[in-house]
């Protein structure tokens, strides 16, 4: 393996898996990935309107009885199964880097479960509004998202009236600006646009209306006239006319603006190249965004042609990244694979569960802490019992090729075992990185 | 299908919690004979019964032990109050919001039936349930009374020892599974020393991990002393919780067994008694979540082989001793209340002039559960706790 490959599967994917064929030409191999649909198959998933029916009829259960459904109840076991399959998906694919950029949007986009009660349509969420839309337009990405029930509930959108609308007036309720606010600030122009609070109310009176609608067959986003808030709405200088069409023009005038490019610009190379942005690679890139109109899949070219692309690794894995790549280079097969789901918790990353909606971070200190870090150590240990037959240094350098520091090798032929070997192995600083 | 009891549980586990292609295996444990749920957490090293549920209210504790007392109830980071008399430990603060809720029942100036001060003695004892050691433990014994469940014995059996190693407690002839989280094994401090200088000239990974290991009580002299044990210190939030989330399962097991270190605070005690209380309060909480709508069919108790002497020794520590505090708690306790018939502090009611002299055997309290809560009768009791005449049920533990 030269150095290279080894970059392409490490810093642009998920790791080595086994001993899989390494790419001939790695930079071709990676734009290959971003031609075509996404490889990823969910057949078997349910879609949003299956989901938010199991989320209907559990609520309308346990309102007839709390007591009535077992544990796990049906919207956890709709969770875990679509986490368990979008998981496995990551330690199996064949097209690693296509991967990563469906965690980047996903994460870019976060819908967590610590509100809004969204664990049954986070999955949707992202086989719907984000996997489709890794290789094409941003504001098609950001259409899905922002009428996707997940992010209507995530971020309390459902809820908001036009304080003008007739809903309004007969229920004397109100704005929620939550979901104007934070795609604004995170998903779109940033603070850097220089909006003020004006713009993010009137933001916030043009998305009036976007809620769900959960008693019907087909359960979903529904556009409620009589909760929209009347009238031209001016935001950030520009006029949106009233109805949902309004909130479509607004969030492609959101897309387009010159911040939003450079903020994603900023967020793709921070993820793939290096913590502190180089300014003309964002540069580069925020320039391929302009000039495609929001071009996801040549934004996502454009990294791999980075010169900074190539240079040695300096990103810290995070705890998910950590644990897929690990996984995938012990090659572990599906009776002896850990329990991802909580191993990701352990190690300070609970799937789908960020804090915030800023989502993960992705510096590594944020990464870094002191019993994080000994907790990947402990983990290490633990699921290299799992890999009791493998050879350890053969396994490093299929895994590593010149990555592996002579210092680890060594390291590693002195272990007193294979365990030990391979916890080496897992806890050393290029194993680490990405 | 026959599996080893471990890797059954595991199995268990890990479709439990991800279900799909990530955790196919999968196992089903056979219905229990009741539907009520009953922990034992044992403290293992002696946990200092005044320090956990200090009696502010007697004169006599300033003159023995002044600079263990946490400060007054109300004050920052102080004792919370516990009816007047009692304060618990500002570390064990989750479990006042169960006191708050009456679901938390400390029984104060408790013992064994035995008077050994020595920890591996005094252990075996209190999970024989006798003045010596027997070759099975008493809730093993518990598990053998109870009534079969109508499907019989799952592989796992209707109780559950949670961590690495099975506890006299369970141990005996009644088949009991026992359960340890995949990555409960950590590595030996020889490993942590290698892979720390094998990350040591890295920038990012090199000081976190270094300064990781000091965290957790590791110096460098001790990173090759073996006798350290950190799973002691970290595992048993994550265990209670999950020890809570298999009791919750309609058909798992009905009685766990835990354990905790960490308590024998031979020096510098006021310090080295929060990270332990912190980590028993914490699991207990877990516990209860993990146990969902079953924490209201569930009684806890939690237990420790002794207590610590009633002065402070000369370094600011204390020794071993007797009496000492025992916790009943769950939804189905009837808490909200301190039980003891309280010895006073005064030298002359010392237990061998230096410890809490014991006012109740802590087998009352146990035969008391298993009566009240899991509906032993006379006969099941006097065969888990043989020759425990003297010490008949206590009253009144569970919610009527």
């Amino acid at each position: 393996m030269d150095t290279r490959t080894a970059h392409a599967l490490i810093r642009f994917g998920l790791g080595r898996r086994g001993a899989d064929p390494l790419p001939g030409d790695p930079a071709a191999w990676l734009h290959r990935q971003l031609q075509g649909p996404d490889p990823a198959n969910f057949a078997d998933l349910p879609a949003t309107p299956q989901a938010l029916s199991v989320l209907r009829e559990q609520r309308e259960a346990e309102k007839r009885d709390p007591n009535s459904l077992g544990r796990p109840r049906p919207v956890q076991v709709l969770f875990r199964t679509d986490a368990a399959a979008q998981l496995a998906n990551a330690i199996d694919t064949p097209a690693p880097f296509r991967e990563r950029l469906v965690w980047f949007w996903t994460n870019h986009f976060t819908v967590s479960l610590r509100q809004g009660g969204t664990a049954a349509v986070i999955g949707p969420f992202i086989r719907e509004a984000i996997r489709p839309h890794v290789t094409g337009r941003f504001a098609d990405m950001l259409l899905a998202v922002m009428r996707h029930p997940a992010m209507l509930m995530y971020l309390d959108q459902a809820g908001s009236v036009g304080p003008d609308s007739l809903a309004g007036q007969r229920q004397h309720r109100g704005l929620n600006e939550n979901l104007a606010r934070e795609c604004m600030e995170l998903h779109t122009v940033t603070p850097a646009a220089g909006y003020t609070q004006a713009d993010v109310t009137a933001f916030a009176r043009v998305l009036t209306g976007w809620s769900i609608e959960l008693r019907t067959e087909t359960p979903g986003m529904v556009f409620r006239p009589n909760a929209h808030e009347p009238g031209t709405q001016t935001v950030m200088g520009h006029e949106f006319p009233p109805g949902e069409a309004g909130g479509v023009a607004a969030l492609m005038f959101l897309a387009s603006y010159p911040t939003t490019h450079r903020n994603l610009a900023a967020k793709l190379v921070r993820h793939f190249v290096a913590d502190d942005p180089p300014p003309d690679a964002v540069r580069r890139i925020e320039g391929v965004l302009r000039d495609s109109d929001g071009d996801l899949g040549a934004a996502s070219a454009a990294l791999i042609d980075l010169a900074q692309a190539w240079q040695p690794l300096t990103k810290l894995r995070s705890p998910q990244d950590y644990v897929i790549a690990a996984i995938r280079a012990l090659a572990l097969p599906d009776e002896l694979r850990p329990d991802v789901l909580g191993v990701m918790g352990m190690l300070g990353q609970p799937l789908w569960n960020a804090p915030l909606p800023n989502g993960w971070p992705d510096r590594a200190a944020d990464w870094a802490g002191p019993e994080e870090l000994l907790r990947r150590a402990d983990w290490a240990f633990g699921v290299s019992a799992r890999a009791a037959d493998a050879d350890p240094v053969a396994l490093a350098e299929a895994n590593l090729g010149p990555l592996l520091r002579p210092a680890t090798l060594a390291a590693m032929q002195h272990a007193g075992s294979r365990r030990d070997a391979m916890t080496l192995l897992l806890s050393s600083p290029e194993f680490m990185r990405r | 299908m026959r599996l080893t009891r471990r890797a059954a549980l595991l199995g268990l586990t890990a479709a439990w919690s991800l279900g799909g292609p990530l955790g196919r295996a999968s196992l089903a444990l056979a219905a229990a004979p009741t539907d009520k749920r009953f922990v034992v957490v044992i403290l293992r090293g002696a946990l200092d019964g005044m320090a956990a549920v200090v009696p502010y209210g007697d004169p006599g504790l300033a003159t023995w032990r002044a600079e263990l007392i946490p400060g007054a109830p109300g004050t920052e980071d102080g004792m919370l109050d516990l009816g007047g008399f009692y304060g618990l430990h500002p570390g064990l603060a989750g479990l006042h919001t169960l006191y708050a809720a009456g679901e938390l029942l400390p029984v104060h100036a408790v013992a064994g039936s035995y008077r050994s001060r020595s920890h591996f003695e005094a252990q075996d004892y209190l999970e024989s349930g006798a003045d010596h050691r027997m070759t099975s433990g008493w809730l093993n014994r518990v598990v053998s009374v109870l009534p079969v469940g109508e499907a019989g014995h799952s592989p796992g059996g209707p109780a559950l020892a949670v961590g690495m190693a099975m506890p006299l407690l369970l141990r005996g002839p009644a088949t009991v599974g026992s359960w340890a989280p995949q990555n409960f094994g950590t590595p030996a401090p020889d490993l942590y020393a290698r892979l720390a200088s094998l990350n040591e000239a890295d920038p990012i990974t090199g000081p976190a991990i270094r300064e990781g290991l000091r965290e957790r009580g590791f110096s460098t002299e001790v990173l090759s002393n073996t006798t350290v044990d950190p799973k002691q210190r970290y595992a048993f939030p994550s265990l209670a919780a999950a020890a809570g989330r298999m009791l919750a399962a309609a058909d798992g097991p009905r009685i766990a067994a835990l354990e905790i270190g960490g308590w024998d605070t031979h020096a510098g005690q006021a310090k080295r008694l929060n990270f332990p209380l912190q980590q028993l309060s914490t699991g207990l909480l877990a516990l209860r979540v993990g146990l969902g709508d079953a924490w209201r069919s569930t009684a806890v108790l939690v237990m420790t082989e002794f207590g610590r002497t009633v002065r402070v020794n000369g370094t600011n520590g204390t020794d071993h001793g007797t009496g000492t505090i025992a916790f009943v708690l769950g939804g189905a306790v009837a808490g909200g209340r301190v039980m003891a018939n309280w010895p006073g502090l005064a030298q002359a009611n010392l237990f061998e002039d230096r410890d809490l002299q014991p006012t109740l055997d802590l087998r009352a309290v146990a035969k008391g559960l298993l009566a009240q809560h899991l509906g032993l009768p006379p006969p099941a009791l006097a065969r888990v706790f043989p020759d425990s005449d003297a010490a008949s049920p206590a009253r009144g533990l569970i919610r009527a």
